[in-house]
């Protein structure tokens, strides 16, 4: 009984070496990735819903309020920047609900009780989803110039602009990662992101300057990271100070990570 | 590892366990012992601890207190050899609805550190083992519920594990699928695996465990074989309905001599059931008699075999139904397969 008890163990049960443990935590991470990215190329519905809808928005911005706001300059070129950090956060709703419906399903338990790296859940879920959000930036990106936009400082500042956005898209993610797994279900998930994404992308300079708004409003936007983001965005794009809203995009960002990351790791740890 | 001085020491092994939930104490205090390549059965119903104690010996709980060791490994203090020994097939079928069959199996090989030529061999190797190769290639959401319930099962053997939880491996199965997972349970349990599964039914403890423990209220409050506990129940039992309620009472006279144990009688539906023991069908003849000579009107006059509420009945007295304090959502009633709620004992 015993020998075939012990020849049926395919694994040694042995502790492996710190070398060997960073190497599976990049291979698990690249596997989890590689199933995320699969997943998402599997459902074209996906794509399709995270691009159909800021492409709705570029087309109803410029073409329907557009006329009715006043910036300086064209206004495609204002809006552009802001859709697109609102693109990026809102991509970071199928983080959320992806890990819900995980931890839902027991995937996560299962994947839990494996001998495999502990952090390659999130890292991998991150990598992906940040891979999947760059992909759509760059659709909208597309159709921004299909309806006039131009970027007009030059190559360089143009791909620090995509790049910003995406890193803000990776900290939002890291937000949507947490509330996944502490939320844990797949509707009020949903709900939830609404609640906090829809005011934090809407009461910013994402669509209209700061200045058109009440002064209680102004207080909360001109304040608020999303605006230093876009405002950082938008110097990079149309030309402009960079510097001054890019330090304070920079730590609004590095103290999301720091509260969220943590956050989430200990969510997947205690998740079910 | 099985040997520690010469003794052979359990495959799981499991001292005063508790857990608690806020206010709610899921375990209070399990012991449990699984010798290698034998099968446990642990049978109680929703909210008995069953799942807690499993989430605990796979790692994915940490316990209060007592102590829970899989292969001499604590499940605490060496939970990383703990999860390179283990398999574990949770309630729901853990797969990953949009990829393939096929392509669920390898990444889990990849994720055990598999190579991928053997990562690719053994996700061919186990399809075919649990008759899916048919299926490969398609999307896991195009499987039947039983599909995907043995697709679980595999992605849990991928690792090949030498102790295998499965956490009621049939519930929500259709009575085919149920016995082609009996099937494929039994044929590991030949091939020397170590398993402990959670049951909510007394039929399939019986075809599948060496050994079964009752859990109530996160209590151990039986164990021994399937028919050490179905001789405490009092064997078979006699179970009829009489659609005149102002004879319930003598009908329950008419049987009380032939029945080992008091008769049962739910006064709202007419049903009366009864335990004899082991004399099966002589006691069914016995009953057919009693009742004519009484003259009561019947329906639905059986012989069947006694079900998870006729153990926790003759165990603690109350139904296994009333649970229901219970930590999370994993509630799901034996409502349905119970005739109602008013049972009550009649005297004789």
């Amino acid at each position: 009984m015993t020998a075939v008890a012990e020849s049926a163990g395919g694994l040694g049960a042995a502790e492996p070496g710190l070398r060997t443990r960073i190497g599976w935590a990049i291979t698990d991470t690249l596997t989890i990735t590689r199933r995320n990215l699969l997943v998402w190329m599997r459902v074209p519905a996906y794509l399709v819903f995270t691009v159909i809808q800021p492409v709705m928005f570029v087309l109803l911005f410029r073409y329907v309020f557009g006329g009715a706001i006043h910036v300086a300059g064209n206004y495609v070129n204002f809006l552009m920047p802001g859709i697109i950090a609102q693109t990026a956060a809102f991509a970071t709703f199928g983080t959320a609900i992806a890990l819900a419906q995980e931890l839902k399903k027991g995937v996560i338990d299962r994947l839990r009780s494996m001998p495999m790296a502990r952090s390659a859940v999130l890292a991998g879920r991150l990598v992906a989803d940040t891979g999947r959000m760059l992909v759509t930036i760059l659709i909208i990106v597309g159709v921004g110039y299909a309806v006039g936009f131009r970027f007009s400082n030059g190559v360089v500042p143009a791909i620090a602009m995509v790049l910003l956005a995406t890193v803000f898209g990776l900290a939002i993610c890291c937000i949507s990662a947490y509330t996944g797994l502490a939320i844990g279900d797949e509707e009020s998930v949903q709900a939830f992101g609404l609640i906090w994404l829809f005011p934090l992308t809407f009461l910013s300079s994402a669509f209209v300057p700061i200045a058109t708004m009440p002064g209680w409003l102004q207080a909360f936007a001109n304040n608020q990271p999303v605006t230093y983001v876009i405002d950082t965005m938008r110097a990079l794009a149309l030309g402009g100070p960079v510097v001054p809203s890019l330090w304070k995009s920079l730590v609004w960002l590095a103290g999301i990570f720091v509260v969220f990351l943590p956050l989430a790791v200990r969510a997947y740890r205690r998740a079910g | 590892m099985s040997q520690v001085n010469g003794v052979e020491q359990p495959a799981i092994l499991v001292e005063g366990l508790t857990k608690s939930f806020g206010e709610v104490r899921a375990l209070r205090g399990i012991d449990l012992s699984v010798p290698h390549g034998t099968v446990l059965g642990v049978l109680g119903p929703n909210g008995a601890g069953k799942t807690t104690a499993v989430r605990i010996l796979t790692t994915l709980l940490r316990p209060d207190g007592g102590r829970a060791e899989v292969e001499g490994y604590d499940v605490v203090r060496d939970a990383a050899a703990v999860r390179r020994t283990i398999g574990l097939s949770g309630q729901s079928a853990a797969i990953q609805e949009e990829l393939t069959g096929r392509e669920n199996l390898e990444i889990i090989g990849r994720l055990y550190h598999l190579s991928w030529p053997r990562a690719r061999s053994r996700a061919t190797e186990l399809l075919e083992q649990f008759g899916l190769s048919d299926a490969a290639d398609r999307a896991a959401k195009n499987y039947s519920g039983g599909m995907q319930r043995r697709l679980d099962l595999a992605a849990s053997l991928v690792g090949q594990p030498r102790v295998l939880f499965l956490d009621e491996p049939t519930t929500g199965l259709d009575p085919r699928s149920r016995l082609g997972m009996w099937d494929i349970i039994r044929s590991l349990a030949a091939g020397g695996t170590t398993l402990l599964l959670t049951t909510q039914y007394l039929d399939e403890a019986d075809e599948l465990a060496d050994e079964i423990v009752v859990i109530d209220h996160g209590l151990v409050i039986a164990a021994g074989t399937a028919e050490e506990l179905k001789g405490r129940v009092g064997g078979d039992v006699v179970e009829f309905a009489v659609p005149d309620r102002r004879r319930i009472a003598d009908a329950v006279v008419a049987v009380t001599k032939m029945g080992e144990g008091e008769p049962h009688a739910d006064q709202e539906t007419g049903v009366i059931y009864v335990g004899v023991g082991g004399r099966g069908s002589d006691a069914l003849i016995e009953a057919v008699r009693s009742l004519d000579a009484a003259n009561i009107e019947t329906h639905d006059l059986r012989l069947r075999r006694p079900s998870l509420d006729d153990v926790f009945l003759a165990l603690t007295g109350h139904a296994a139904e009333e649970e229901e304090d219970q930590p999370s959502g994993r509630r799901r009633g034996l409502r349905n397969r119970r005739r109602g709620q008013a049972d009550a004992r009649v005297a004789s």
